[in-house]
C-alpha cells in the first residue's frame, strides 16, 4: 500500500468539504421528522439532538388511532393505497393504448394529440386546481374517490404519453411488419408485441403515477373534505388546524407516510432514472 | 420471431370498416378515445368553465386594487428568477461533484436523492415545526447557546418568502443535480485528458469543454424548472401558509386563497392573469420537445 499523496489528500479534503454540508442539507427535516417521531412528548420539544428515551409509542399509537387527529388512521391510509393504485392503472391503460395509437397505428390527426397532450402537461397543475374543482361539483363528484382518481389521471397522462411515444418510436417497424405478414391484427400486435417490449417503460410509467398520486397534496384537499374520504397528506394538513396539535403523532403519521413511496422509487430506481430522465430532458 | 397468434381473436371479428379509414386506423382511433375523453371532460371543460367564470373585466379591476394581487406577482419574479437561478447553479456545481468516482459519493447520491423520493408534504411540516419560535429545535439552540429569543423565523415576510424558496431548492435540487449529472457524463473523457496533457486550469475545462456541451440542456432546464415552480404550491401554502398578512402568496396559492374567500370570479382571474408568464415559457418548451 502506497501513502496518498499530497494532491490527493487536497483533492479529498475539497470533496468533504462539499459532502458533508451536503450530507447536512440533504438530512435535516428528515431527521428531524425521524426524531419527532421516536421521542415520547416531554422530549420531543426539549430541542435535544437524541431522545433520552427513544421510543416506538408514537407508533403504536398511530396504529391503534388513539388520539382524535388520528381516529380515521386506517381508513385513510386505504384511501390513500386505492386512489394511488387506481391511478397508476388507469394511466398505465389510457396512456399505453394512446401511445400507441399514436407511435404505431399513425391515426390521423395524432400528432395534434400529442402536442395537446404536451401542452397540458407544461401547464402548471396548481392553475387547473380552481376550475377542476368547480367542474368535479358540476359532475357531482366531489367528496368521491373518483374525483381524485380521474382529476390525477388527467395530470398524469400527459407526461405518461409522450414518454411511452418516445420509447415506442425507438421499437424497430420492421417487428410490426413481421406480424402484420404473419396475418396479426392491430390488437394482438399490441398484447403479443408491444405491451412486452414496452415493459421497462410502463414500469417507469405506473410507478410515476402511483407516486404522482400518493403524494398530491392540492387536489386531495381541494375535492376530498370529509374525514373518511380524505387521502393521508390532507390528515396531515389538518393537523395545521389546532394549535396544541400534537408534533410528535403528526411526524409520526408522515414518517409512515414517506416511507411507501421512498421504498418504491429506491426499488424502481433503476427504471424511473432511465425511462423517466429520458423523456424528461431531451437536449 | 416466435409470436403464436390466435386467429380466433373475438375482436378480430367486430372491427368496423368504414370507407376510407384503414383497420388500424380504426383501430387507433377507438384506442386513443380514451384519453380524448378524459381531455375533453377534464381539461376542455374546466378550462372553457374557468374562462367563461373570468370573463367579467370588473373581477381584473377588482385584482389590480388588491394589494396581495401585486405583491404575489412580485414574490412570483423573485421566486423564479432568485430561487431557480440559485438552485440551477447549485445544480450544475454539485452535478460536478457526484461525478467523481469515489465510494462515499455513490452512497451519498443515494441519500441526496431522499428529498425527491419522499412526499413533500411531512418534510415541509418538519421544516416549519423547527422554525416554531417557541418550541421549533432552531430557536430551542439558540436559545442554549446565547442564551436570548430566536427571531419569529416565518413571521418576516422577506425571510419566510427566503424559507419557502429554500424549502423549494431542498425538494427538487436533487432532480435537477441528476439531471445535469447525466448531461455530464455524455461528455466523451478524451476531451478531458487532452485538457490535462495541455495544462488547462479547472476553470478553463470548465468553461471550454463543459459549459459548450451542457449549454443548452442547462438552459432547457431551467426554463422547465421556472414552469413548474410556478405551480410549486405545497411549499408555499404549507410553510407559510401564505401568511404572514397575506405577503408570501405566490401566483399557485393566491387562486385557492380567493377560493376560500368565495370569491371564485376573482380566483380565475387571477390564473387568466399568470398566463402571460406561463404561455410563452410553455411555447418555447413546445418547440423545443416536440420536434
Amino acid at each position: 500500500m502506497k501513502l496518498p499523496t499530497l494532491r490527493e489528500v487536497g483533492t479529498e479534503a475539497r470533496l468533504l468539504l462539499i459532502g458533508i454540508p451536503v450530507f447536512i442539507w440533504t438530512m435535516i427535516p428528515i431527521y428531524h421528522m425521524f426524531l419527532f417521531a421516536i421521542s415520547p412528548k416531554e422530549d420531543a420539544f426539549s430541542g435535544k439532538l437524541w431522545p433520552d428515551h427513544p421510543t416506538l409509542h408514537n407508533f403504536s399509537i398511530v396504529f391503534h388511532q388513539q388520539h382524535y387527529f388520528l381516529r380515521d388512521f386506517w381508513i385513510q391510509f386505504g384511501n390513500s393505497v386505492i386512489i394511488a393504485a387506481a391511478v397508476g392503472a388507469l394511466t398505465l391503460i389510457i396512456a399505453t393504448c394512446a401511445a400507441y395509437a399514436i407511435s404505431r397505428l399513425r391515426v390521423p390527426g395524432s400528432r395534434v394529440v400529442m402536442n395537446l397532450a404536451l401542452f397540458t402537461y407544461f401547464i402548471p397543475a396548481a392553475f387547473l386546481a380552481v376550475p377542476m374543482y368547480r367542474t368535479m361539483g358540476k359532475y357531482g363528484l366531489l367528496n368521491n374517490d373518483w374525483s381524485l382518481i380521474l382529476a390525477m389521471v388527467t395530470i398524469a397522462s400527459p407526461y405518461a404519453i409522450w414518454v411511452l411515444k418516445q420509447a415506442s418510436d425507438k421499437l424497430p417497424v420492421e417487428l410490426d411488419e413481421a406480424a402484420v405478414m404473419d396475418g396479426a391484427s392491430p390488437l394482438q400486435i399490441f398484447r403479443l408485441v408491444y405491451v412486452p417490449l414496452m415493459m421497462p417503460s410502463l414500469v417507469a410509467i405506473g410507478t410515476y403515477a402511483v407516486l404522482l398520486a400518493w403524494n398530491e397534496y392540492l387536489y386531495a384537499f381541494l375535492l376530498l373534505s370529509n374525514d373518511k374520504a380524505i387521502t393521508l397528506p390532507v390528515a396531515l394538513g389538518n393537523f395545521l388546524a389546532a394549535d396544541d396539535s400534537p408534533w410528535e403523532l403528526l411526524m409520526t403519521t408522515g414518517f409512515i407516510y414517506a416511507l411507501p413511496p421512498a421504498a418504491v422509487y429506491y426499488a424502481f430506481k433503476r427504471y424511473m432514472v432511465g425511462g423517466l430522465t429520458a423523456g424528461a430532458v431531451k437536449s | 420471431m416466435a409470436i403464436t397468434l390466435s386467429a380466433s381473436d373475438p375482436a378480430l371479428a367486430e372491427a368496423p370498416r368504414p370507407a376510407r379509414l384503414t383497420p388500424p386506423q380504426v383501430w387507433g382511433i377507438v384506442m386513443l378515445a380514451p384519453y380524448l375523453l378524459v381531455f375533453l371532460a377534464f381539461v376542455v371543460y374546466p378550462v372553457g368553465y374557468g374562462l367563461w367564470l373570468a370573463r367579467d373585466p370588473a373581477s381584473y379591476v377588482a385584482l389590480f386594487n388588491d394589494p396581495i394581487f401585486a405583491r404575489a406577482a412580485v414574490n412570483t419574479l423573485i421566486f423564479l428568477l432568485i430561487g431557480i437561478n440559485l438552485k440551477m447553479l447549485i445544480a450544475l456545481f454539485l452535478s460536478g461533484f457526484f461525478v467523481q468516482q469515489r465510494g462515499w459519493i455513490k452512497w451519498l447520491s443515494v441519500i441526496f436523492i431522499l428529498p425527491w423520493a419522499v412526499p413533500s408534504i411531512p418534510t415541509i411540516l418538519s421544516v416549519r415545526f423547527m422554525l416554531n419560535p417557541e418550541w421549533g429545535v432552531v430557536n430551542q439552540l439558540i436559545f442554549k447557546f446565547t442564551g436570548e429569543d430566536g427571531p419569529n423565523w416565518l413571521n418576516n415576510p422577506s425571510v419566510a418568502l427566503g424559507m419557502a424558496i429554500g424549502m423549494h431548492i431542498w425538494k427538487s435540487l436533487p432532480f435537477w443535480t441528476l439531471i445535469l449529472m447525466t448531461g455530464r457524463l455524455a461528455i466523451s473523457q478524451d476531451l478531458f485528458e487532452a485538457a490535462e496533457v495541455d495544462g488547462a486550469t479547472w476553470m478553463q475545462k470548465f468553461r471550454y469543454i463543459t459549459w459548450p456541451s451542457m449549454q443548452t440542456l442547462y438552459i432547457t432546464c431551467t426554463l422547465l424548472s421556472m414552469i413548474w415552480t410556478l405551480g410549486d404550491f405545497n411549499s408555499v401554502y404549507l410553510l407559510t401558509g401564505g401568511g404572514p398578512a397575506d405577503l408570501t402568496h405566490v401566483l399557485s396559492t393566491l387562486g385557492i386563497r380567493y377560493l376560500r374567500l368565495d370569491q371564485l370570479s376573482l380566483a380565475m382571474a387571477s390564473i387568466v392573469c399568470a398566463m402571460p408568464l406561463v404561455l410563452p415559457l410553455v411555447y418555447f418548451m413546445m418547440k423545443r420537445l416536440s420536434r
